[in-house]
């Protein structure tokens, strides 16, 4: 099968793959990229675990075909963080002990990331809403959303 | 059995010529907007291989035009860019409301009305919208385009009025006269991010007096393909749109109902339930109409 040269921008940096036609950009950011920070859940866009963000909207990566990624500015849980150090978010997540088995803690993360980057202030309403689309099988989901609320509070005043 | 390949083109002539293409040679191709219905077909119940044809880089298929007398939504624009332009939502709260109940934000950053529209799914979350608010469908093809009112586009589970070679560029509405409201209104068991049960979309215009001079129901997931109800829009004409006149129309919308007995819902229980959803979202039609 021919393989498809995609050209993206991943977390800043410019990155090119070969790709299948039909392959899914979660597929991809892990197989080809190496990527593997974003996880696979249900690989149908139910429980977001494979949550990134592709042109400053938040997607499944199992919803989206490597293909479609052409040209496009993709951020994956490994470019939250700023240089060595832990964002924000992540720093809260392991704070809050909002996370247990960790794998749909990258989505967590990234949609949290995208909805702070859109609304820096939150209410715990919004917060829900916007991460329905991630499902935590271990914690539920108050620690998560504590962890989201502080982290926003933490970014509009640095300590 | 043939190979995947994915084509990107960049204008509707390129688009249909890859289609008219394949449909020649009998060789598979499918359109692609937002993926959140086509991708998981692609990972469960068809895996054949096919050419993808995504259609979101052609300028048509992504334009949004408010007009004076006419609203255009490119096929392929996501829910979420629909739902952030305030004049869209102000002139159909019921559309863009119809379209931001599926699924969550992940979705939201990548469906379409297109695509919810070219699935054709009778439990389709937009389409008794679009076809309360005089929605066309607007399709390019190898014999040029053509033009097909939302309501006679879908022919039955899955399938729809287009041939091999065309595909949807975008759907029109009307503007919405003064004193005008929309609204739509789905069941689901839970709160959130579900197939609808049964669902009713209703626009509504009234005069100066508060009657109702013009009206639209569509209802969903009640029938094998959305519905347009013209007796239910007989039954809010000349009215108020008041309690008589709403049970009026649910009625009708009982009685048009052909649905089926699955798990999340019996034929009696989605008849009962189309009624109250039309009666509902016609109440809040009429309340934009008069605060319009």
């Amino acid at each position: 099968m021919s393989k498809m040269h995609i050209h993206t921008t991943i977390n800043g940096d410019q990155v090119d793959f070969l790709g299948s036609p039909q392959q899914s950009l979660l597929d991809a950011l892990r197989d080809e990229v190496g990527k593997l920070g974003t996880k696979e859940g249900c690989g149908t866009g139910d429980c977001g675990a494979c949550s990134v963000i592709v042109d400053g909207r938040l997607v499944c990566s199992c919803l989206m075909l490597a293909a479609e990624a052409e040209g496009a500015e993709i951020t994956t849980i490994e470019g939250i963080a700023d240089g060595d150090g832990l964002h924000p978010l992540q720093e809260k997540f392991l704070e809050h002990a909002a996370l247990q088995c960790g794998v749909c803690t990258p989505g967590f993360i990234v949609a949290a990331k995208a909805l702070l980057d859109r609304d820096p202030n939150p209410d715990e309403r919004t917060i829900r809403y916007w991460l329905a689309g991630n499902l935590c099988r271990c914690t539920g989901y108050d620690k998560i959303v504590r962890a989201v609320q502080d982290a926003a509070e933490q970014l509009a005043h640095p300590a | 059995m043939g190979e995947f390949a994915y084509v990107a083109p960049r204008n509707v002539a390129d688009a249909v010529g890859v289609l008219q293409d394949h449909a020649n040679n009998g060789r598979r191709a499918q359109v692609l907007a937002g993926g959140t219905d086509l991708l998981v077909q692609l990972r469960g119940l068809d895996k054949a291989p096919r050419t993808i044809v995504d259609v979101k880089k052609i300028e048509e298929t992504n334009r949004l035009d408010i007009g004076g007398d006419e609203i255009y939504i490119g096929a392929a624009i996501p829910s979420a860019i629909l739902n952030e332009n305030q004049e869209l939502k102000s002139l159909l709260p019921g559309l863009i409301e119809a379209a931001d109940l599926i699924g969550s934000t992940q979705i939201q950053g990548r469906a379409s009305l297109g695509g919810n529209l070219c699935n054709s799914s009778p439990a389709a979350d937009t389409i008794p919208a679009m076809i309360a608010d005089r929605g066309i469908c607007v399709i390019a093809g190898s014999g040029g385009e053509r033009e097909v009112p939302v309501e006679d586009f879908c022919t039955g589970v899955g399938t729809n009025v287009m041939t091999g070679d065309e595909f949807l560029l975008g759907l029109k509405f009307p503007r919405p006269p003064a004193n005008s409201g929309d609204a739509y209104l789905r069941f689901i068991p839970r709160t959130e991010m579900d197939i609808a049960v049964a669902g009713a979309g209703v626009s509504v215009t009234l005069d100066g007096g508060g009657t109702c001079t013009a009206a639209r129901v569509g209802i969903g997931a009640v029938a094998p393909t959305p519905l347009l109800v013209a007796d239910a829009a007989a039954a809010l004409v000349g009215t108020a749109v008041d309690d008589d006149a709403l049970a009026a129309a649910g009625a009708a919308c009982s009685t048009a109902a052909s649905p089926i007995n699955d798990k999340r819902g019996t034929v009696e229980y989605r008849r009962k339930v189309v009624a109250v959803l039309c009666r509902r979202a016609g109440a809040i039609a009429r309340d934009r109409a008069l605060a319009a």
